[in-house]
C-alpha cells in the first residue's frame, strides 16, 4: 500500500508540474489583459449584463486578436459596491497585470478607481458612469458611454419650445443626477421656462411615492426624471399607481428612465414619453438592426443604450492597440485613442482629443408601439454634440 | 481559559490558536503576495467579527447593526485623514475614540428588552447613521462616497503601495493585536463576570455583577474595537462610502461568526477568512451567480452543524498526520 501511495503521489506531483510548465506560455507577452469591472449582481445588475453581454459580443464578431496580440477579457463583479471596485482594479493591475480597465457601471465605482488608473498608468475606459467630472480625474480617463449634461440639454431646450412652462425635476440623489438636474435648470429657466421645484430621490431602495405625490400637487406640464438605468420600471409602476399620467403631467428626461432593457415591461403607461439620448434599439441604420438582431442571439435581451457604450469600449480598445501596433504602453494608449472616430450602431461616434469624452448625435425620441414592443423612436437629431460644462470651461 | 465554552473542537487548542494564526499569517505575508488586497480585507473582516463576538459570544448581545460603528470608524479615520494629519495610527485612535463613544450613547438601547428589540433597535441605529451619512453629502460624499482620503506613511517609513502590501501588514499587525489584547479581556475576571451575565443575567444579578454597567462597559469596547476595523479599511482603500454603513456589511458580519463560530474570538477569524475566500473565489469563477452558492453553503452549514463538518474535512488530515508518525492509516 505504501508504494501505491508513493506512486500516486509522485503521478500527481509529476502532472502538476506538467500543468505549470503548460500554463507558463499563456502568461507571456502575446496577450493582452483587459478587465472588466462590472455589479453582475445587486440592484445594477441589468447594466452589468447589458455591457458583458456586448463586450462578448464585439469579441465574437472581430475575433480575439488584435495588432498580433490575443485579447483576453477578465470579468469581475463588484455588485456596486465602490471599495470592492477599487480592491478588483487593484489586483487586476497588480496581479493580472492588465493593459486596460474597463466597464464602471456606476459613478461612484467610476470615481473610487480612477487614483488607481493614475498611479498605474493604466487606461480606464468608463463604459457606464455618467458623471461629467470622472474624465477630470484621470489623464488616463477615457469614456465611450455619455455624460449626464450631453444627454439633458437637448430635452430641455426641447421642452421649453414645445408648450412645456413649468416643470418639476425629480433625479436620483447622487452626482449624474444633479448634473442632470442643474444643466436642465439652467437651460429649461434660460429658454423661459420655470422649476416649480426639484426633488432628490435616494439612490438606495428607491420609493418614489412621496415624491411623486409632491409632483402632482405642484401641478407642473410636466416632471423632468432621471433615474439609473434599471430604476426606471419602478419610477414608471408608480408614476401609474398614483395616477399622474391621468392628471396630464407628462414625462421628460435624459433616456435613462426608457431604458430599452425594461421598457418594453413598462406598459401603456410609458407611450408618449419624450427622451433625449445617445441610443436607441430602434435607430433605423443598418448597423444597429444587425447589432441588435446579433445581440438578442447572443445575449437573450434587448440591447440598450449601456451595451453599446460596452461595445464601443472594446472598439476602442481594439483600435488604440492597432493604431500602436500592439505596443501596451498606458500613455501611448491612450493617446491613440484621443481623436478616434468611427460608426457605433448609435451613429458616428468621435472622441473628442482634448476632454477623452465621446462626441456623438443626440436624438429626441417619443416611445411608440412598433410591432409588438415599445420602442424610443428617434423624431430629431442633433448632430455631434459636446458635453456643454466642458465646452464652456 | 476555564468558564462556559461552546463544544467546538478548535476552542479546545485555543492557548495555542494565537501562535497557529500568527504563524499562518507570516506564511501567507511570504507566500502570497498575490492575495494582499483579499487578505488585507480578510484581516479587517476578521476584526471586525472579533468585536462582534466580544458582544455576541461573551455578553449574549445580539445585534444586526453593527455596521453603524464600522462605518463611523471608516468616515471619521477618511475624514481625519482628509482633513486634519494623514498619520495612521492617529486616525485609528480618533476613529475607535468617535465609534466607543457611539456604542456608550447607545448602550442604554441594548440593556432593556428581548433579543428581539435588540436586533430592531441596532439595526435602527445603522439605519439612521447610513441616513444622516447620505443626507451630509457636503461631509461625507453622500452616495457618491468620500474622495481624496491621503494616507501618510506607516511610522513615517512605509507607504501604502499599488500591491497592497503595506495595508496588509498595516491590517495584520493591528488585528494581531487586538486579538492579543481581547484574549486578555475576556479572560479577567471582567470577561468572567460578562460569561455569567450571559449565561444566567437573573443569577449574575444576584450574586451582585453589576450587570447594566458591565454589558455598557462591553458594548462600547466592542464599538470602538468595530470603529477601529473601519479606520483600517479607510485608511487601506483610502476611501469612504455608504456600503461601509449598509445592512449587507452588519449582516455578512453575522455570516462570519455563523460559519466561524461564536464564544471564542478566533471564530471570527477563520469566518472571515473562509467567507472572504468563498466570496473571491466563486465572484471569480461566476460572476453572476455566486451568491447562489454562498448561500447555499450556509444553508450546508448551518443544517448540516459546523461541528460535524469540520471534523469532516480534518479526518484526512488526521490520518496524514497518523501516517506522518509512522502509524498505519485507518483499514481499507
Amino acid at each position: 500500500m505504501n508504494k501505491r501511495t508513493l506512486l500516486k503521489s509522485m503521478t500527481a506531483l509529476s502532472a502538476g508540474a506538467l500543468l505549470a510548465g503548460a500554463m507558463l506560455p499563456a502568461a507571456a507577452q502575446d496577450t493582452v489583459k483587459i478587465g472588466l469591472i462590472l455589479p453582475m449582481t445587486g440592484p445594477f445588475a441589468s447594466t452589468g449584463r447589458q455591457i458583458d453581454g456586448a463586450a462578448r459580443l464585439y469579441m465574437q464578431q472581430n475575433g480575439a486578436t488584435v495588432a498580433g496580440k490575443k485579447i483576453e477579457l477578465i470579468l469581475k463583479d463588484d455588485a456596486g459596491a465602490p471599495d470592492t471596485t477599487k480592491r478588483l482594479a487593484q489586483e487586476l493591475i497588480v496581479n493580472d497585470k492588465v493593459t486596460f480597465l474597463a466597464g464602471f457601471g456606476l459613478t461612484p465605482l467610476a470615481l473610487a478607481t480612477a487614483p488607481l488608473a493614475t498611479e498605474g498608468k493604466v487606461p480606464m475606459i468608463v463604459m457606464a458612469a455618467g458623471t461629467s467630472i470622472i474624465t477630470d480625474r484621470s489623464p488616463f480617463i477615457v469614456r465611450t458611454g455619455f455624460t449626464l449634461p450631453q444627454t439633458t440639454y437637448p430635452i430641455a431646450d426641447w421642452a421649453a419650445k414645445n408648450n412645456i412652462k413649468k416643470a418639476v425635476t425629480l433625479v436620483s440623489d447622487f452626482a449624474p443626477g444633479v448634473d442632470a438636474e442643474t444643466v436642465f435648470k439652467s437651460r429649461f429657466t434660460a429658454a423661459g421656462g420655470q422649476v416649480l421645484a426639484e426633488l432628490r430621490v435616494p439612490l438606495r431602495n428607491p420609493d418614489f411615492a412621496p415624491f411623486l405625490q409632491r409632483v402632482r400637487d405642484a401641478s407642473p406640464d410636466a416632471v423632468f426624471v432621471f433615474v439609473p438605468s434599471g430604476v426606471g420600471s419602478i419610477f414608471m409602476k408608480q408614476f401609474a399607481e398614483r395616477g399622474l399620467d391621468k392628471a396630464g403631467i407628462k414625462i421628460i428626461g435624459p433616456g435613462d428612465v426608457t431604458d430599452d432593457d425594461i421598457l418594453n415591461d413598462m406598459g401603456d403607461v410609458a407611450l408618449g414619453v419624450v427622451t433625449s439620448h445617445h441610443y436607441s434599439a430602434a435607430h433605423p441604420s443598418a448597423m444597429n438592426k444587425a447589432y441588435v438582431e446579433a445581440f438578442r442571439k447572443m445575449n437573450n435581451i434587448r440591447p440598450n443604450f449601456m451595451s453599446v457604450g460596452g461595445y464601443d469600449g472594446m472598439a476602442l480598445i481594439y483600435k488604440a492597440l492597432a493604431a500602436t501596433k500592439g505596443d501596451t504602453n498606458g500613455e501611448k494608449l491612450v493617446a491613440a485613442m484621443k481623436g478616434l472616430s468611427w460608426e457605433s450602431p448609435r451613429g458616428p461616434l468621435t472622441i473628442d482629443a482634448q476632454f477623452r469624452e465621446p462626441v456623438q448625435n443626440m436624438y429626441i425620441r417619443k416611445v411608440e408601439k412598433v410591432g409588438n414592443e415599445l420602442h424610443n423612436v428617434e423624431f430629431e437629431t442633433l448632430t455631434a454634440v459636446k458635453d456643454p460644462t466642458k465646452v464652456a470651461k | 481559559m476555564s468558564g462556559p465554552q461552546p463544544a467546538f473542537p478548535l476552542a479546545r487548542v485555543s492557548r495555542r490558536a494565537e501562535w497557529i494564526i500568527l504563524a499562518v499569517a507570516l506564511v501567507s505575508v511570504l507566500l502570497l503576495p498575490r492575495y494582499y488586497p483579499v487578505m488585507n480585507q480578510m484581516a479587517i473582516i476578521a476584526l471586525f467579527a472579533v468585536s462582534l463576538d466580544l458582544i455576541l459570544g461573551y455578553a449574549g448581545i445580539v445585534s444586526l447593526g453593527h455596521a453603524a460603528f464600522f462605518g463611523l470608524g471608516v468616515y471619521t479615520a477618511a475624514l481625519f485623514a482628509k482633513h486634519v494629519h494623514g498619520d495612521p495610527f492617529l486616525g485609528l485612535v480618533i476613529a475607535a475614540i468617535a465609534a466607543a463613544l457611539l456604542g456608550l450613547a447607545t448602550a442604554v438601547l441594548i440593556l432593556r428588552g428581548t433579543d428581539l428589540t435588540r436586533l430592531m433597535v441596532t439595526l435602527g441605529v445603522a439605519l439612521i447613521l447610513l441616513e444622516l451619512a447620505n443626507k451630509l453629502d457636503w461631509l461625507t460624499g453622500g452616495a457618491d462616497g468620500l474622495q481624496g482620503v491621503v494616507m501618510a506613511p506607516v511610522l513615517g517609513l512605509f507607504t501604502f503601495d499599488m500591491a497592497g502590501r503595506t495595508a496588509y501588514l498595516y491590517s495584520l499587525t493591528i488585528l494581531l493585536l487586538m486579538l492579543f489584547l481581547a484574549r486578555r479581556l475576556v479572560a479577567s475576571p471582567f470577561g468572567m463576570s460578562l460569561q455569567a451575565i450571559r449565561d444566567n443575567r437573573l443569577r449574575a444579578e444576584a450574586i451582585g455583577i453589576p450587570v447594566n454597567a458591565r454589558l455598557a462597559a462591553i458594548y462600547t469596547i466592542s464599538a470602538g474595537v468595530a470603529g477601529i476595523a473601519g479606520g483600517l479599511l479607510a485608511q487601506t482603500t483610502s476611501f469612504a462610502s455608504l456600503d461601509a454603513l449598509d445592512f449587507q456589511r452588519s449582516a455578512d458580519i453575522l455570516l462570519v461568526l455563523v460559519i466561524g463560530g461564536t464564544g471564542y474570538l478566533f471564530g471570527g477569524v477563520i469566518g472571515a477568512v473562509i467567507f472572504t475566500a468563498m466570496h473571491h473565489w466563486l465572484s471569480a469563477v461566476t460572476p453572476q451567480y455566486w451568491q447562489f452558492w454562498i448561500g447555499l453553503m450556509l444553508v450546508v452549514i448551518v443544517l448540516a452543524g459546523r461541528e460535524r463538518l469540520v471534523r469532516a474535512i480534518l479526518s484526512p488530515f488526521t490520518w496524514l498526520l497518523g501516517l506522518a508518525r509512522g502509524r498505519s492509516g485507518p483499514a481499507k
